[in-house]
């Protein structure tokens, strides 16, 4: 079986947030919720880079480790789903993630928050596949239809990619030699020349 | 020519060594994050610190790429908190029936003279009762957040048990607030009589009067017991309701730091609280004869007040010279 794993290739990446509204529009998710987000580091700095992240179906998930009504569940793919009907509301996992993946429809008085909502890597939930109470509840499920992640099979560059973990490792390794092992021998301060001095530093 | 091959390697090694104990030198040198030769490692080192980053959805956590605080918050909740808090409370629990069984119920020694003062005013019944009812839903909900998954999914299974859950947080937090409240107009109420004073050293001393023969200790209104167990609702009152209300009302951007703090300091001196509280309830209850009288019916036998509280019972008493029916209102 495989182990379906996300990969973000930050040299790829370019911030278009194409991932974000492919999702928000494949699953129908309410307003305000991400379950996918692009983060920047050093924006408008040179070496700038951009992350699309969601939830990493971690193997020692540690929102499913604090759950107090222990809703979460892997699937024999390696993918964390959760049990709407038995979560509570309370926020421990959205306190737990280190990447910020569990979200709420609501932040309100009384810490009423809503069923938590978190990316499915496509696969819905618990209950029969492609029913309309589980599209209502988790978005479609394409793992179900055979087809990967919205977000990286519509990724213009190609950057998100998303699937069985040894496919996904086979295509950055090729990459990777592509490039060579070291960031001076290609990338942007190859393209820029800043070590010439023939280019201009932005 | 043959000597001259297999010495070489040797000292091609030796010199290699050499070399490769120098760099492990000067790398052990070198300040973690500025590893000249590998810029991509530091970036990534640095972010791993959870530098704060930009992001065009920036609602709930994601202007960070990786929050390192969430799984120290785990470690200590999962491990910590649930692990060691079932023990501290059954031990307690075993403490007291251990208490009972040796020392046994603190009776009247004297046969009741069926003589009536009034101890606690309805107003003061009517909150220590209604505070003590919140405290009693907070523990029972609070426990069942903590540690329900581990006791109660394996009898009720998971469907009755998140039904309930869901109810009980509900209940959580709304009664919460009014259990801090409770504690603070029970702070406003009480305060005059809980002063520490000298004589409460006595009663240290002798253990309360409960254990051995010695005399009885002379006692005001409140012995240096119930002084402690009102200073300790108080400390952990106010730490448990202050950081209760900072996770109950995430509507002002709090960080997920803040939220992982205060549910570390809510659940662990929630505990301490809930354990301590054991042993008010044994005293007012079955560890002393007549003391559930007092506040559920606001007055207490003239034997009794003579027998645990001396001096407040003098006093009464020439309240009572020089209003003769006061006892009797």
């Amino acid at each position: 079986m495989a182990r379906m794993k996300f990969l973000c290739d930050t040299e790829r990446c370019i911030e278009c947030n194409a991932c974000v509204t492919a999702c928000n529009n494949e699953h129908d998710v309410p307003w305000g919720i991400n379950r996918r987000h692009v983060v920047t580091l050093k924006d408008g700095e040179s070496g700038e880079k951009s992350v699309s992240v969601a939830c990493m179906h971690c193997t020692d998930a540690p929102c499913a480790a604090v759950c107090p009504v222990d809703c979460f569940y892997t699937t024999p793919d390696g993918i964390v789903l959760h049990d709407k009907d038995l979560c509570i509301g309370c926020g421990y996992c959205f306190y737990a993630c280190p990447f910020g993946a569990p979200q709420f429809p609501e932040q309100n008085w009384f810490a009423a928050r809503g069923k938590m909502d978190k990316c499915t890597f496509c696969a819905g939930g618990p209950g029969p596949d492609n029913s309309v109470e589980e599209y209502k509840k988790y978005g479609r499920n394409r793992i179900a239809e055979g087809k990967l992640p919205l977000c990286a099979e519509m990724c213009a560059t190609k950057a998100l990619l998303a699937g069985d973990g040894n496919v996904v490792s086979d295509i950055y390794i090729q990459r990777i030699t592509k490039r060579g092992g070291r960031p001076q021998t290609w990338g942007w301060e190859t393209a820029y020349n800043f070590k010439s001095g023939k280019g201009e530093n932005p | 020519m043959t000597t001259k091959s297999r010495i070489l390697p040797i000292r091609r090694l030796v010199i290699l060594a050499v070399l490769l104990s120098l760099l492990g030198g000067a790398m052990s040198f070198q300040v973690i994050g500025s590893d000249l030769e590998n810029p991509r490692a530091n970036f990534w080192r640095v972010v791993r610190e959870g530098v704060p980053a930009y992001t065009s959805t920036p609602d709930q956590g994601h202007t960070v790429l990786i929050q390192n605080s969430g799984e120290n918050w785990r470690e200590i909740r999962n491990g910590l908190i649930a692990r060691i808090s079932p023990w501290i409370i059954i031990l307690a629990l075993i403490g007291m029936a251990a208490f009972y069984l040796i020392v046994g119920q603190d009776k009247l020694e004297k046969p009741r003279s069926g003589v009536m003062i009034e101890r606690f005013t309805y107003r003061e019944r009517f909150l220590h009762w209604s505070t003590a009812l919140l405290f009693i839903v907070m523990a029972v909900t609070g426990l069942s957040l903590l540690l329900g998954r581990f006791v109660l999914i394996p009898i009720f299974g998971h469907w009755l048990f998140s039904g309930y859950l869901q109810g009980a947080k509900v209940l959580h937090n709304y009664c919460g607030p009014l259990l801090l409240a409770g504690i603070l107009l029970e702070f406003v109420l009480w305060v005059r009589f809980n002063i520490p004073r000298k004589i409460d050293l006595q009663w240290f001393k002798s253990m309360g009067g409960m254990i051995g023969s010695g005399p009885r200790p002379h006692i005001g209104r409140v012995n240096a017991g119930e002084k402690g167990w009102f200073w300790l609702i108080f400390i952990f009152g106010s730490a448990v309701g202050i950081t209760g209300v900072l996770l109950d009302f995430p509507i002002w951007e709090q960080t997920r730091l803040t939220m992982q703090v205060s549910h570390v300091v809510h659940a662990v001196v929630a505990v301490l609280f809930v354990t301590v509280s054991f042993g008010h309830i044994y005293m007012g209850t079955l560890g002393m004869e007549g003391a559930f009288e007092a506040m559920w019916s606001g007055s207490v036998d003239a034997v009794w007040a003579k027998q645990n509280h001396d001096l407040w019972y003098q006093e009464k008493m020439r309240e009572s010279t020089v209003k003769p029916d006061a006892e009797m209102s």
